[in-house]
């Protein structure tokens, strides 16, 4: 059930875009968020989907296993469709009973919906090239001018790629001791809600006995690595733009010039909705 | 016949690029009151192999009988089997819950839905069994020393009165005292109470100590299921799967190629003074 949540996931493959450095495809997902915002008319939609889908096709990711994460929201997606069809006021096009739908409602229900939508894909397409550690490593070097205002850049970074590391450990160990109270006759599936939350102390209190163990174990070893922070600290693999990078930044702000520009003149267009 | 492996295979996360065939056309028939050693290397699938025989893990394919029912049908109960197939996990101690070691004893016994007095007879009686002393019953299992959590975990299943006992390596990470101590104990119940066990383990001393039977698993199939002498003889054979023979196997074995007429199949220190006493008197 867990593994079904696709969003936030690493998909394996070998293509552009897996290899291109953690910064950029931070900075692309942002300029990419901002653009889904920009817009009030279809026109510039028509850009950013040819853009979506030519980087979807580019990263080797089946769309299938892409679009699973918006399994996840579709209910956040229709709750907020609805909403907006159903309570904008403005000029009526359907009335049904006390429920009636607007021209504004229909147009902004519809570009909710298309927002919410490429935002989830664009940003979990961004999670599914780039692996966490990558991703963590960007983010230090993003945030990096930030230490001048006291923010602690390495320690962030650090603490989110230990908490990543430690999910699928966490998984393994949850289903290892569900398995060890089941062979002593634990029932997890049935009976009501009071029985099922008291049936979870058996797994929960050996879960966190164990978190606790080893999070006091790696602290050892770290230590015992003579850790102390980010200060003065060197890596082995540091973040090095290549010339595809380059070249993508190039696209990128050729994109980021598109939309602009339709933006600008977006008003002076036909209106569709 | 108390188990039955009828032609199991068991794929991991199949039809997806992680697929991994765990175990295949596993055919098997265990006795009661038998004592087998399961060996392999690391991922062999030996954990996989005991899992099925308490329903921890639904085979892909094939049956598995227990007491000559078939466990896969419907109306078969999974937790009868458990509270039967009793399975001690690695590092049995990190399933410690309870506030007191007593009442971390009476889990097993509880969800099998036994009335009170019976639970706590049994949890004592365990307790008993496995050398934990009255004076211990009121602690917090988490107090305990590493060996004495490893036995209270071990009472936790047989609390709950199995007939069958599979041990995954259950002296892993024990001092030579507690590991003795531990399987001393578990031969013990096997010899009094005819308990069939499955002792899966690494070393090959506390195999050929203990056990009369070997099962080897070798990437997923069973290759060797043979007694303890005959597989230990094929010790060359054991050496390729990354395995080994107990050191007194090759002692015998290089005695004998320097010319020393004596038998090879001592898989004891014991045994094999015996023999060489006997040769050198002669």
């Amino acid at each position: 059930m867990i593994r079904d949540i696709t969003i936030g996931q690493y998909y394996p493959a070998d293509s552009i875009l897996h290899r291109l450095d953690p910064r950029l495809k931070l900075n692309g997902t942002l300029i990419f968020i901002i653009s889904i915002f920009l817009f009030n008319t279809f026109y510039g939609y028509i850009a950013v989907t040819i853009f979506l889908a030519s980087i979807i096709k580019m990263s080797k990711v089946p769309f299938k296993f892409i679009a699973r994460g918006l399994k996840a929201i579709i209910v956040i997606l229709l709750f907020t469709m609805t909403f907006n069809l159903l309570l904008t006021p403005g000029d009526v096009l359907l009335q049904v009973g006390f429920l009636k739908i607007t021209r504004q409602g229909l147009h902004s229900a519809l570009f909710m919906g298309i927002r919410l939508t490429y935002l989830i894909l664009g940003s979990s397409l961004m999670t599914f090239t780039t692996t966490p550690n990558q991703l963590t490593d960007g983010l230090e070097r993003l945030l990096w001018p930030l230490r001048r205002i006291k923010v602690p850049v390495h320690e962030i970074a650090m603490m989110m790629s230990i908490a990543l590391r430690f999910i699928p450990i966490l998984l393994e160990e949850t289903d290892k001791i569900m398995k060890a109270q089941m062979a002593r006759g634990a029932d997890f599936e049935s009976g009501g809600i009071i029985k099922r939350a008291k049936g979870l102390v058996p797994l929960l209190v050996p879960l966190f006995v164990s978190a606790f163990r080893r999070a006091n174990d790696l602290a050892m070893a770290m230590e015992a690595r003579c850790y102390r922070g980010g200060e003065g600290r060197t890596k082995m693999k540091p973040l090095r733009y290549e010339g595809r990078d380059g070249l993508a930044y190039i696209v990128l702000l050729a994109y980021l010039a598109v939309v602009i520009v339709i933006s600008i003149f977006e008003d002076r267009l036909p209106v569709i909705l | 016949m108390q188990i039955v492996f009828d032609n199991i295979n068991y794929v991991y996360s199949s039809g997806t690029a992680f697929e991994q065939h765990a175990l295949k056309d596993i055919n098997l028939k265990i006795s009661k009151g038998e004592f087998i050693g399961l060996i392999g290397h690391t991922g062999s699938g030996k954990s996989t192999l005991i899992q099925h025989m308490n329903g921890l893990i639904k085979a892909s394919s094939g049956g598995i009988y227990y007491e000559g029912q078939n466990i896969y049908d419907s109306n078969y109960s999974m937790r009868e089997l458990r509270s039967k197939v009793g399975l001690v996990f690695q590092y049995p101690e990190h399933q410690l819950f309870e506030t007191t070691v007593f009442k971390d004893v009476c889990f097993g016994p509880k969800n099998l839905g036994l009335d009170k007095l019976e639970v706590e007879l049994r949890a004592y009686e365990a307790l008993k069994m496995v050398g934990i002393g009255e004076d211990l019953l009121d602690a917090s299992p988490f107090e305990l020393s590493g060996g004495q959590k490893r036995r209270v975990a071990i009472a936790g299943i047989l609390a709950m009165r199995p007939e069958v006992l599979i041990l995954d390596e259950p002296t892993a990470g024990l001092d030579p005292m507690g590991r003795d101590e531990i399987l001393g104990q578990v031969a013990n119940l096997h010899k009094e109470k005819g308990l069939t066990v499955i002792l899966v383990t690494h070393s090959m001393e506390d195999v050929a100590k203990y056990v009369d039977r070997i099962l080897v698993m070798n990437k997923g199939n069973l290759v060797m299921d043979q007694e303890t002498r005959k597989v230990f003889a094929r010790y060359k054979e054991l050496e390729e799967m990354y395995l080994a023979a107990p050191q007194v196997t090759y002692i015998t074995n290089e005695l004998k190629a320097k010319g020393l007429d004596i038998n090879t199949d001592a898989t004891t220190v014991a045994e094999a003074k015996e023999d060489i006493l006997k040769y050198i008197n002669n």
